[in-house]
């Protein structure tokens, strides 16, 4: 074995030896570095003459290659050492949790006022609004309940202290007041739906003395009770998410509609279970009707030319049928529990086009 | 309105079942909230005889009686003085329900000796009104058969009947609705006029005719003989819930039920001198048949005699003149009283009655006479004896209803629906009208017991109620074209900004409207809002402010075991007593720490940078403009060195900030409160985001600088004013400037160091390194010259 054999030899050894990064680049100084012994070697090339030198370059050369080659392999390997003891070191228990984030909620009465808006929305209703405290006008009289009308007994109304002009206003025990004030404002075409607080002199394990309601009303030249009668199948179909919904309207009596109804679903109440959409029983659900001519009469509106309809749900009703809420006290008791278990995310938003519910992910 | 099926069964003729009834009375209007059998739920129990009756050994009345069941012979200890030997009775044995225990019967031993049962009395299974004794069955009944085979099944009917059918208050009313709707034949009794066997003495005067009470009738019958009425009618009283009184009351209540036709009796020996029906004088007395003392005033319609007033016309008689046991000689009132005028009255002195409802709703004025006078008198006489007098009549029956004008296509028009105009004729005739037609045009005259009935919309609704409102087609609502915006502006504001704050982790609420005046108290800006009939003495007041619903609501929630959370809600608060005087308002408040535990984030206790966090992304989502000041204007209940105000020139748009300790100490809520509200209806309207109101995007095409500078400045420098000078220093090449280090240590003294950094974008070429200098020397003397603030070396 030649001497360059033999230092390759010990060369390539040191170099497998090397067992940092750093020990690693020493032996490749002392082999390839400037002053290097492969590096003297080649130096003195220049010194041999012209046949010799060619063959003791072309081997030079070749151990040089050989030990960068190795070096370079070593070097991969070595680095790839570090990173893995690194990583091994960096390890940590996953199962910690994760940092906090906040994620709220939409209380389900919201959603599903969303959701109504959404339906009726898609059958051309506008949202309007009207003000809490009401004058006995647009809550009652413009409604067709003059004082002293046994209609208003049906109703447990909230009297406000203090008075203008000698009259004394109310907090509203309806939102139909707010077709009134639409109508003042509005000439027919009118098609609104008009959600809010409502209010009513009552508090028991059904009956709170605050709920929602949503109001309807079209009125134009042609709308009659058989679209009265579809646009509300429409909407239960569409609200509750069922294929079909039997519907039944029953007459029924409120001063401000004439011809009156009221309408039923059909459901199931089999072991205590309510089910909408199936079984033989029924639920009230609104009641409707078409607006009564002296409604129109007293919005300057001439009840030969125009007619419609007007129905009246309950928001808070509705919520805790879809979304089997047992309690509606639970409502307004701003229990955190409560509005986490019953409540959306903030990005479950309603929309006719995505789908009614579930389309908000998962509740944390 | 209760009613039992037999009851219905005497006027209208019908194969019908309960079910089938039940169903056609929601069918036409008249709901019906529930149909009972008394009989069903006490069905088990049996007939027996009682084959040993011997006396109790420990006791002076009770038996101990050996019964047959046809099976068994089983000992029953019997308190009833009818109980002996040779009679059938009804046994419940143990495990068999008794409706007036509301339990099943337990086995039990009595003084020493054992039961194996009961012997049943009426009043025990809520079958009759008897409770002298135990029930003796006819000697034909079968023992071991079930208690169903003696007592016929009569279930009893509850109809909840609309303010406008007073029509229907009334087993009669309802016969002849449901005949009308082609279920059954309607039975109508004979009304034969009782002659008068001799003429009254008694004077009666009507000063209200004009006022109240336009038809008034007396009657006198005497030599009557009073007592218990006949079992029957007791039952059937006792069916729909009402006491059984004396044969003279019981028939007044029978009327009532039976026709709507309130009566009223008085015993005429108690009555002094002329009777007059006139309005009341203010604080008159009266002693009413419920035991209570009303205060009377003037406009309320009363029969008054020389010592006064003896019954509120009807509402309700008096005490003093009602009829008792002995009573020998009465008064019989039928009368004719303005809906309205008895509504006034029983509203003001809140007083209920059966007579009440009826009237207020409206009876049928022509019963006054015919089924008044002459057939009440008449069972008065069957069932007490007794002779008549003539009819003392004042007043007269109201006019006749106008015919009203009805043109058969409006049902049509109106419900979209074809019925004919013979069916149309056919279904108003069957319900008392009288029609004639001229032209395809109907005149139609209501029947006097419809009072409701004044318009085509009505008969509209009385064809359709007949033909059968499920016969209704479904039609789909045509929809108009193009696409619109469904929310107000402000409406929609509202759900970004909802969905933003539960988004930002807050729990949405809805609190009441209303709230304790002492809590308002605490965050008052105007005079209250106060309810003038509140629930409770908590809910007296519109809320001036949603804070200290939500404070509370707070507390509630520490107190239930959840010391951290955010609650927030959008709603109404009112600064006035009329209509519009209120604001929306989106309030959101954190309290207790504002993270959960966590092994990597430190908790800290919320505070004002927390509010402004959630006040500033109320904002953005609302779309309020970007040029707002902050300002130190925030109203008391905010902690005032750690709150703030949000504006755009003189308008409030938001106040954020911690809850004042003071606030939170009123409340007992021992943990921090922060809070915003934000004031939605103040926000200037949002700029649309497409066409013109969108800016187009330009991006810089060199890379932007960063540059930090550290600033000692007096401690009371508001950082805004260092931001806002180094802003303002380049607008084109400084487009942002943070704050990115604040340090307020003694060392520093009345000084504090407050360090930002700058983003310096190049616009037409890269900067050089002098050039970058130069801006941040600019920067240094714009923020020194702005607040006295020295570059810290």
């Amino acid at each position: 074995m030649s001497e360059l054999d033999t230092l390759q030899t010990q060369l390539l050894q040191q170099i497998e030896n090397a067992s940092t990064l750093a020990d690693l680049d020493s032996v490749r100084v002392s082999a390839l570095g400037k002053k290097g012994i492969i590096t003297e070697k080649m130096k003195s090339l220049g010194a041999m003459a012209p046949e010799e030198r060619k063959a003791a370059g072309q081997q030079f050369n070749a151990v040089k290659n050989a030990l960068a080659e190795a070096i370079e392999t070593k070097k991969q390997q070595l680095e790839e050492a570090e990173i893995n003891a690194r990583l091994a070191r960096e390890a940590v228990d996953i199962t910690l949790p994760a940092r906090p984030e906040k994620q709220g909620r939409i209380h389900p009465l919201y959603q599903t006022y969303d959701e109504v808006v959404a339906i009726f929305g898609q059958m051309g209703f506008e949202v309007a609004e009207g003000p809490d405290i009401e004058d006995d006008f647009h809550n009652f009289t413009a409604l067709n309940t003059p004082k002293n009308h046994p209609a208003r007994q049906m109703q447990d109304t909230f009297y406000l202290n203090g008075e203008e002009n000698g009259e004394k206003f109310i907090v509203r025990t309806q939102t139909s007041a707010v077709q009134i004030r639409t109508m003042e404002k509005q000439t027919p075409p009118v098609r609104v739906i008009v959600p809010g607080r409502t209010y009513r002199c009552d508090y028991d394990a059904t009956h709170a003395p605050m709920f929602h309601q949503v109001e309807g009303l079209i009125v134009d030249k042609e709308t009659n009770m058989a679209h009265l009668k579809g646009c509300l199948t429409e909407f239960v179909k569409t609200f509750f998410e069922l294929d079909d919904v039997p519907v039944r309207f029953r007459p029924s009596f409120f001063p401000f509609t004439e011809p009156s109804a009221e309408m039923d679903i059909g459901c199931s109440r089999t072991g205590g279970e309510l089910k909408i959409g199936v079984g033989n029983d029924w639920l009230e659900i609104l009641g409707c009707g078409m607006v009564h001519p002296n409604v129109l009469k007293a919005c300057h509106i001439d009840p030969d030319v125009y007619q419609g309809f007007a129905f009246g749900i309950g928001l808070d009703r509705l919520a805790m049928l879809k979304y089997a809420i047992p309690d509606l006290r639970m409502f307004f008791e701003s229990d955190m529990r409560w509005i986490k278990h019953y409540g959306f995310v903030a990005l479950d938003i309603p929309s006719t086009g995505s789908g009614l519910s579930m389309t908000g992910g998962n509740k944390r | 309105m209760k009613f039992t099926l037999s009851w219905l069964k005497d006027f209208l003729d019908t194969d019908a079942g309960a079910d089938a009834i039940a169903e056609r009375l929601t069918a036409i209007g008249l709901e019906v909230e529930e149909v009972i059998d008394p009989l069903a739920a006490i069905k088990n129990l049996i007939i027996v005889s009682v084959d040993e009756c011997a006396p109790h050994p420990d006791s002076d009345h009770l038996h101990v009686l050996k019964v047959n069941t046809g099976k068994e012979l089983l000992q029953i200890v019997c308190g009833a003085p009818n109980a002996r030997a040779g009679m059938k009775g009804v046994l419940a044995r143990p495990g068999d329900y008794i409706p007036a225990f509301g339990e099943k019967l337990k086995a039990s031993k009595i003084r020493g000796v054992e039961s194996c049962g009961m012997m049943c009395a009426e009043d025990e299974l809520g079958i009759g009104p008897d409770h002298t004794g135990i029930i003796e069955c006819p000697a034909d009944a079968v023992v071991g058969a079930s208690i169903t085979t003696v007592y016929p099944s009569d279930p009893v009917f509850d109809v909840s009947v609309t303010p406008n059918r007073g029509d229907c208050m009334s087993v009669y009313g309802i016969a002849r609705d449901l005949a009308a709707s082609g279920l059954g034949t309607l039975k109508t009794p004979e009304i034969k006029p009782v002659s008068a066997s001799f003429k009254t003495d008694v004077k009666l005067v009507n000063e209200a005719v004009e006022t109240g009470a336009p038809f008034f009738t007396l009657r006198e019958i005497k030599n009557v003989k009073n007592g218990p009425s006949p079992k029957w009618l007791q039952d059937r009283l006792a069916a729909v819930g009402l006491r059984p009184i004396s044969a003279l009351v019981d028939v007044t209540n029978y009327f009532n039920i039976t026709f709507g036709r309130p009566l009223h009796v008085f015993d005429a020996d108690k009555v002094k001198g002329q009777i007059t029906v006139r309005s009341a004088k203010n604080g008159e007395k009266l002693l009413a048949l419920d035991g209570r003392e009303y205060t009377l005033s003037e406009g309320m319609v009363v029969i008054a005699d020389e010592n006064g007033v003896e019954s509120i016309g009807g509402v309700m008689g008096g005490e003093i003149s009602g009829c008792q046991d002995n009573t020998t000689r009465v008064l019989l009132e039928s009368a004719y009283f303005e809906p309205e005028s008895i509504a006034k009255t029983g509203q003001k002195l809140i007083l209920t009655s059966d007579s009440r409802q009826r009237f207020e709703r409206g009876i049928d004025p022509a019963s006054t006479i015919g089924c008044g006078s002459e057939l009440a008198a008449q069972m008065i006489m069957d069932l007490c004896g007794g002779e008549c007098s003539e009819i003392i009549i004042t007043g007269k029956e109201p006019e006749k209803p106008a015919p009203i004008s009805f043109d058969p296509k409006r049902v049509k028009q109106l419900c979209g629906i074809d019925i004919s105009a013979s069916e149309c004729r056919d279904i108003l005739e069957r319900l008392g009208c009288s029609v004639s037609v001229e032209n395809e045009i109907f005149s139609v005259v209501r029947p006097t017991w419809r009072s409701d009935i004044s318009g085509a919309h009505d008969l509209v609704e009385e064809i359709l109620r007949i033909y059968g409102y499920d016969r209704l087609p479904a039609l789909e609502l045509p929809r108009p074209t193009g696409v619109h915006g469904i929310l107000l502006p402000n409406q929609r504001r509202e759900a970004a900004v909802r969905r933003a704050l539960a988004g930002r982790g807050g729990y949405q609420t809805i609190t009441w409207s209303f709230m304790a005046s002492k809590d308002a108290d605490l965050f008052r800006t105007a005079d209250p809002v106060l309810i003038a009939n509140p629930i409770s003495a908590d809910l007296n007041e519109m809320r001036p402010n949603l804070l200290p619903n939500l404070i509370t609501a707070a507390r509630s929630n520490i107190v239930k075991g959840m010391p951290d959370g955010c609650l927030f809600e959008i709603g109404p608060q009112f600064f006035g007593f009329k209509p519009m005087e209120q604001e929306t308002v989106a309030c959101l408040i954190r309290f207790g720490q504002n993270s959960p535990r966590h092994w990597a984030v430190p908790q800290r206790l919320v505070d004002v940078f927390d509010a402004k966090a959630d006040v500033l992304a109320a904002l953005d989502a609302a779309e309020a403009p970007q040029n707002v000041q902050i300002t130190r204007e925030a109203p008391a209940w905010y902690h005032p060195g750690r709150s703030g105000a949000i504006k755009i020139g003189k308008t409030v748009l938001a106040y954020f900030g911690e809850i004042h300790p003071k606030i939170l100490k009123a409340l007992d809520v021992k943990t921090a409160v922060c809070a915003c509200e934000v004031f939605l209806d103040h926000l200037p309207p949002a700029k649309k985001k497409h066409g013109k109101g969108q800016k187009p995007l330009t991006l810089p095409s060199f890379t932007p600088i960063l540059r930090d500078l550290a600033f000692l400045a007096p401690r009371t420098t508001e950082a805004e004013k260092i931001v806002s000078a180094a802003k303002n220093t380049d607008k084109t090449l400084i487009t942002d400037v943070s704050v990115f280090d604040l340090y307020e240590g003694d060392a520093l003294g009345d000084k504090k160091s407050i360090a930002i950094q700058l983003t310096i974008q190049p616009v037409e070429k890269t900067m050089t390194d002098e050039e970058i200098e130069s801006v941040c020397r600019r920067v240094v003397g714009a923020v020194s010259a702005a607040t006295g603030a020295v570059l810290r070396s």
